[in-house]
């Protein structure tokens, strides 16, 4: 190792001023796009509003599959851990009385940790299409279990009641707004969290790993503990994210962990290519746009202009719609 | 012992045309490199197409016993019209890309058959009941099963040995072979890789369907059948080791039996037998049963 003088400096930082530290720079970006969604929630009409609280909170879950793709594995299964933070929050909230949305959603998040972590040092050793596989096996099994368990409320699965926030009950002509607000609000510190680890010694081995996986090893970084902590990181975010849709939706079901919640995820995730993590959101966000337009004006084929769509996206922007705007530094 | 003998029988009906699925898939992942997602589809398509067929066949005044003709037909033509298609317009634009991504595109591909099934066939299940009867029943001990479960068994025996000659003591199935092997290679020796990649891919989508058309008589056929039968064939194919004829096999049988067990004894766990059997294998042999594990690239 030489002296910390030697250490290259990454290229993009800037030298001197107040956003010198890219943490500073994130930050403000972060309370930047806040501010500027909340002033956009203010006038939007409910429906928009639920839309983006829809995009923001499904965009989480595809946020922890952008930090995973970027080692290379794609999970099919992340409907496992979507499903186990929104049943988290929803029974915490209906059995213990709980009912703060900042903590059903935190609390919805490290649930999906602490049964997802168990698994990470075994998928560590799996990629490409095993991967993707096996994670599809466990959120099977999730899904199998919850259909059959009658105390989590069999196929129908249950309701929840509206949450409160720091205290307070919400109102009820803006309880979508509050709702928006905290979504967006775990969207955003996510994001420039993620962009951050991204940035960071580990991310950048996490990056070098889907070049050339040996090569990593050869020069002492650890694949496996990069892709175990990645997943970890990938289960709170989708924890986090099922948890904030239940609250959203007051509804939960074991749909929530089948394969085609997962694979929607996935598309979101391929949607917005792996470079950006603002481009996660923009696509989750043209997914409810196209869903939800589509299932309005034609409710019986949606899912073929999906499908069409996702082709289109694949054969002309394979590295997503991020690389619009992201261009890679060399 | 009844318990016992009826999981077999079940296990091993189940098993059948489980096999002529996934053998399908494994043939067009061991050409193509695809997991195709939309396999299912095809299946379904086999299933609505065979539906349409034994209606028509039955309209026409045929005898009951063509009823079974109708179906095999229903499944030539949706490979012989379908497949070729879906693989010169869709698929050839993306080979050689990520593994991944390639589930993406039939991932695609399957929500567009989803809907493109609906539009043609409507929402409402279809009963294809007559070709059910034609074997009678065939009593074992105090229960009765019905013949044609036992004519599945024999019909994915006969599809199983049909695909592993044609594979190992033909010419067409070494061209096949020396493909899987090296893409490259056997096209530097003259073969035609494009036509061995339609042709397998047709091979795999009649397969599929073949496999929906058979099991329309033993199920309703309506929206939702592909999804499904995509999960539980990629855990046959994922068990045996991709691309592993004897793998689909041996695959289709241990989901077959796991699968009838938990329905016998323990049907809490129907639903996710499978999942945790593929599992298990996973964990202890991560490239499936019958597959060789491959060296790291450096």
């Amino acid at each position: 190792m030489g002296t910390p003088s030697s250490v290259p400096v990454p290229a993009g930082v800037a030298p001197g001023g107040l956003f010198a530290s890219p943490g500073v720079r994130h930050a403000a970006a972060a309370l930047g796009a806040f501010a500027l969604l909340a002033l956009v929630g203010s006038f939007a009409p409910k429906w928009l509003t639920f839309l983006l609280t829809m995009a923001a909170g499904n965009g989480l879950v595809s946020l922890g599959i952008v930090g995973l793709m970027r080692g290379g594995v794609v999970p099919f299964g992340q409907g496992m851990v979507f499903a186990i933070g929104g049943y988290a929050a929803a029974l915490i909230y209906n059995r213990l009385g709980f009912t703060d949305a900042i903590g059903l959603a935190l609390a919805g998040g490290i649930a999906a940790v602490l049964i997802a972590a168990p698994f990470a040092p075994l998928l560590s050793r799996y990629r490409g299409i095993f991967f993707a596989m096996l994670t599809l096996a466990l959120s099977m099994v999730t899904y199998g279990l919850l259909m059959k368990l009658e105390t989590f409320g069999g196929s129908d699965g249950f309701n929840l009641g509206r949450p409160t926030l720091l205290g307070q009950k919400l109102p009820d002509d803006r309880v979508g707004f509050i709702l928006f607000l905290v979504t967006v609000g775990f969207a955003v510190v996510m994001a420039a969290l993620a962009r951050i680890y991204f940035d960071s010694t580990r991310g950048l081995v996490t990056l070098a790993t889907r070049e050339n996986e040996l090569r990593v090893e050869y020069l002492g970084g650890s694949v496996r503990q990069a892709m175990a902590i990645n997943f970890v990181l990938a289960a709170f975010c989708g924890g986090l994210g099922g948890a904030l849709v239940v609250m959203a939706l007051g509804h939960i079901e074991p749909t929530f962990s089948f394969w085609t919640t997962s694979g929607e995820f996935v598309f979101v995730a391929i949607l917005a290519g792996w470079h950006s993590v603002v481009a996660v959101f923009v696509a989750s966000t043209v997914l409810e746009v196209v869903r939800s337009f589509s299932s309005s004006y034609f409710p019986n084929t949606w899912q073929l202009a999906l499908g069409v769509f996702l082709l289109l996206v694949i054969r002309f922007l394979p590295k997503g719609i991020g690389s619009l705007w992201h261009r890679e530094r060399r | 012992m009844q318990t016992a003998v009826t999981i077999l029988i079940d296990g091993l009906t189940y098993a059948s045309w489980l096999f002529i699925v996934a053998l399908g898939l494994t043939l067009v992942f061991g050409v193509l490199k695809i997991l195709n997602i939309a396999h299912g589809s095809f299946y379904a398509l086999g299933a609505y197409a065979a539906a349409s067929f034994v209606g028509w066949a039955a309209a026409l005044k045929w005898a009951p016993a063509f009823s079974i003709v109708a179906m095999m037909l229903a499944a030539v033509v949706v490979a012989v019209v379908v497949a070729p298609l879906t693989e010169r317009a869709l698929l050839r634009f993306f080979y050689g890309r990520d593994e991944v991504l390639l589930v993406l595109v039939t991932y695609a591909l399957f929500l567009i058959m989803e809907d493109v099934t609906k539009l043609v066939w409507g929402a409402n299940p279809y009963y294809v009941s007559e070709p059910y009867a034609l074997f009678g029943n065939v009593s074992f001990g105090r229960q009765t099963w019905v013949g044609y479960d036992f004519a599945l068994v024999a019909l994915a025996v006969v599809i199983g040995v049909a695909v592993w000659w044609v594979l190992n003591r033909t010419r067409v199935g070494k061209v096949t072979l020396a493909v899987i092997h090296s893409a490259e290679v056997a096209s530097s020796m003259g073969v035609d890789v494009s036509k061995v990649y339609m042709g397998a891919f047709s091979v795999g989508i009649f397969l599929a369907a073949l496999g929906g058309a058979f099991t329309a008589p033993m199920i309703s056929v309506q929206p939702g059948v592909s999804v499904g039968v995509i999960i539980v064939s990629f855990a046959v194919v994922i068990i045996g080791g991709l691309g592993s004829i004897q793998g689909a096999a041996i695959g289709a049988l241990i989901v077959g039996l796991a699968r009838s067990f938990a329905v016998h004894v323990a049907p809490v766990a129907e639903l996710f037998s499978i999942y945790v059997v593929m599992a298990v294998v996973l964990m202890f042999r991560p490239e499936g049963l019958f597959q060789r594990t491959q060296a790291r690239r450096i």
